[in-house]
């Protein structure tokens, strides 16, 4: 998947250095900061930006490998610009017993993409999770932080639905 | 009917789980029902008392206590107020007064006692109800004595290794350096578990007070809150209630008058099971890959930036100060055996009434399942029982009737771990939840041992071709074989346990291995 593909505007990286220079003051330039610091990144730019690791290396004194090492290594940071909306769906043991799998299959049917991949229209970035902490209400998803409990196939497309007209949850 | 001339409190959970049954949207109707009606209410956005099947569970305080209304969708609430709920009038949803609801009137809250009953945010409220009592017994005791004190208890790591609390403190305590850490491992990882995001988000000051309490006995001015990211509301709530904390000298300098120096900081994790583990979790927040460390040196000789550093899971901790303040004994009255005080059980997956039942060590697993938990929710008879979260058990419906405690359940091959109980009907097929733990293994594994980074993928492999119905026999026996090698060769509990749930799985349902192929379809 090419970031030329996905949704363009996420694709100016243009000043992001300058942001990650900003960002990584906020956090008093630490090094054991960084997961805050791409953090931070994500929530503004929806990705952190390949661009942006020498940067983050030089003012954190820390290689580039190291740096791009940390960012690979968690599921939750995108290396590439995607959708608007992250959905979350958990496909965890407390969800399965409730048969998220059918879930799953319906969502990556209903938004004609796999796990891992954004929709064609740049709306939602579709992945897949372990756990939300919500296993008393199985199947489990998360919109951009928002939590939704038993989840079922109905359910699933009102919440995309009011997503996708622009609602508020 | 009489309208109220004060404002009549009403309590909406702002608890993440009932956030996500629509308890805002009922608030705001509340709020807006209230506003036309020209009745007076106050809106009280409480923790959950933890009867998740029932959220959002509203609840109205009246003279003679809260009652409880449950769930609560917007569009019933026209109806509540139409028959009087804000005088506690009877409903269909109304469940009388929330202390009686058997559910909740038979646990033994102590870690959970002020959870759903207050507001998280007020410190006014968390005082009211005992909060800070034992902190200020700690300030005035000699280190050491609280170490003690929490030896005395019986309290074990509450993360699921059940580890004596009080000895970790004491090596952290006879340490000498300047620097030492307080840890709080709040990377709730474990599907089935949900326990700790509960405390933080329904009463954080009572981490922060156990956490100040360990830093005082251990001597450490400094402590970090590991919150993994899938929980952003526990996020917000903790960081909100440290700010609260350091305007009231709860934390910073010189807490109330004392001596002593306390900080915390929260820290996000970023999506990866493995930093649960203690070695794994420090190099997290220290900036790192999630690599698990070599032990020894132990973190409470050699923790976070090399500091002697304390690590306990959140509800270790939030048990701390109920033990300084009514004493060890009182704590070690509840139990069983090697198994002191209470555990936080939590209800889930295929479950009528799912929720959180705080009781003392020694209730039995079919008491909680199908006493508190009502049996399964899809009515089916139950098959297996995932007990202690991913690399815990699969237990057979007999096997219930073992009594939740550590050592009980060690005799039959399983692990209490932290508190996680799911439940399955008979429609799993437990050759895909074995083929599912290795999968998991394969996705989260931090790759520093061989036997978990490669043996997980040709566990997946093998698991493949013995549901394809390929020399199933010959590949039982390989992975029976493989699982001893991750058993042995790994260095943390991702490779070393994901057996487990394989090995139980193959042991107690070995008809699943063996089942027709058309009908053994993996998903």
């Amino acid at each position: 998947m090419t970031k030329s593909t996905l949704n363009v505007k996420n694709v100016a990286p243009a000043g992001s250095d300058e942001l990650a220079r900003t960002i990584c003051a906020a956090h008093d330039n630490r090094p054991d900061a960084l997961l805050e610091i791409f953090h931070d990144l994500q929530h503004d730019l929806g990705y952190v930006p390949e661009e942006t690791l020498t940067v983050i290396a030089d003012i954190l004194n820390r290689s580039r490998a190291e740096i791009y090492g940390v960012l690979t290594f968690y599921h939750e940071f995108r290396r590439t610009p995607g959708g608007q909306h992250t959905i979350k769906i958990c496909r965890a043991e407390a969800c399965q017993a409730m048969h998220t799998q059918e879930l799953c299959r319906h969502a990556q049917d209903k938004l004609r993409v796999k796990f891992g991949e954004t929709t064609a229209d740049g709306k939602f970035n579709l992945e897949a999770v372990y756990c939300l902490g919500n296993c008393a209400l199985s199947p489990a998803m998360m919109i951009d932080g928002d939590l939704y409990g038993c989840v079922d196939k109905e359910r699933f497309d009102d919440i995309i639905a009011d997503i996708d007209r622009g609602a508020t949850a | 009917m009489t309208k109220a001339r004060t404002a009549i409190r009403v309590y909406v959970p702002r608890d993440a789980a009932a956030l996500s049954m629509g308890a805002d949207s009922v608030a705001r109707a509340i709020a807006a029902e209230a506003k036309k009606r020209g009745d007076k209410v106050e809106i009280v956005r409480n923790g959950s008392r933890g009867m998740l099947w029932l959220e959002p569970l509203v609840e109205v305080e009246t003279p003679e206590g809260r009652i409880a209304y449950g769930p609560v969708k917007t569009s019933d609430v026209e109806d509540l107020f139409g028959t009087g709920f804000l005088e506690g009038k009877a409903h269909r949803l109304c469940h009388g007064l929330t202390a009686e609801i058997p559910y909740f009137k038979n646990q033994e809250r102590l870690t959970f006692a002020r959870v759903g009953l207050i507001d998280p945010l007020s410190i006014e409220d968390y005082r009211k109800y005992d909060g800070y009592v034992g902190l200020t017994k700690a300030m005035a005791m000699e280190p050491i004595d609280i170490v003690d004190q929490v030896t005395k208890s019986g309290l074990r790591g509450r993360g699921g290794a059940a580890f004596p609390t009080g000895i970790k403190w004491k090596t952290v305590h006879d340490t000498h350096n300047a620097q030492k850490y307080i840890c709080c491992n709040a990377d709730e990882g474990d599907s089935g578990t949900f326990a700790d995001r509960m405390l933080m988000e329904g009463d954080p000051f009572c981490l922060i007070e156990g956490m100040t309490i360990a830093g005082i006995a251990v001597g450490a001015t400094k402590g970090y809150i590991y919150v993994r990211s899938e929980y952003p509301h526990a996020v917000d709530t903790l960081r909100e209630a440290i700010r609260i904390a350091n305007r009231a000298n709860w934390l910073g300098r010189n807490i109330q008058g004392s001596p002593y120096h306390f900080d915390l900081e929260v820290r996000m994790g970023a999506g990866a099971y493995v930093c649960g583990e203690e070695t794994s979790m420090l190099e997290s927040i220290e900036g790192r890959r999630g690599l698990v460390r070599y032990k020894p040196p132990l973190p409470a000789i050699e923790g976070l930036f090399g500091k002697p550093t304390v690590i306990n899971n959140v509800l270790s901790l939030g048990s701390v100060p109920i033990i300084l303040d009514k004493g060890a004994d009182y704590y070690r009255d509840f139990g069983m055996g090697r198994s002191r005080g209470t555990l936080a059980f939590q209800l889930a997956g295929n479950i009528k009434q799912g929720g959180l039942v705080e009781k003392a060590f020694g209730v039995t697993a079919r008491e909680l399942i199908e006493g508190y938990g009502a049996g399964t929710l899809s009515g089916r008879p139950i098959r297996a029982v995932q007990f202690g979260g991913p690399l815990g058990a699969y237990l057979p419906e007999h096997l219930l009737d073992t009594p939740m405690d550590y050592e009980e359940f060690t005799k039959v091959d399983a692990l209490v771990g932290h508190g996680g109980i799911v439940v399955f009907d008979d429609t799993v097929d437990m050759a895909a939840m074995a083929r599912f733990a290795m999968e998991f293994c394969t996705i989260e594994s931090c790759g520093k041992c061989t036997p978990c980074r490669i043996g997980s993928t040709r566990g997946v492999e093998t698991m493949d071709r013995i549901i394809g119905g390929i020399e199933r026999e010959r590949n039982i026996e390989i992975l029976t074989d493989l699982c001893e090698t991750m058993t042995d060769g790994s260095l943390c509990a991702m490779g070393g346990l994901t057996p487990m749930p394989v090995m139980s799985a193959l042991r107690h349902f070995p008809e699943d291995f063996h089942r027709p192929v058309q009908a053994a379809a993996a998903e």
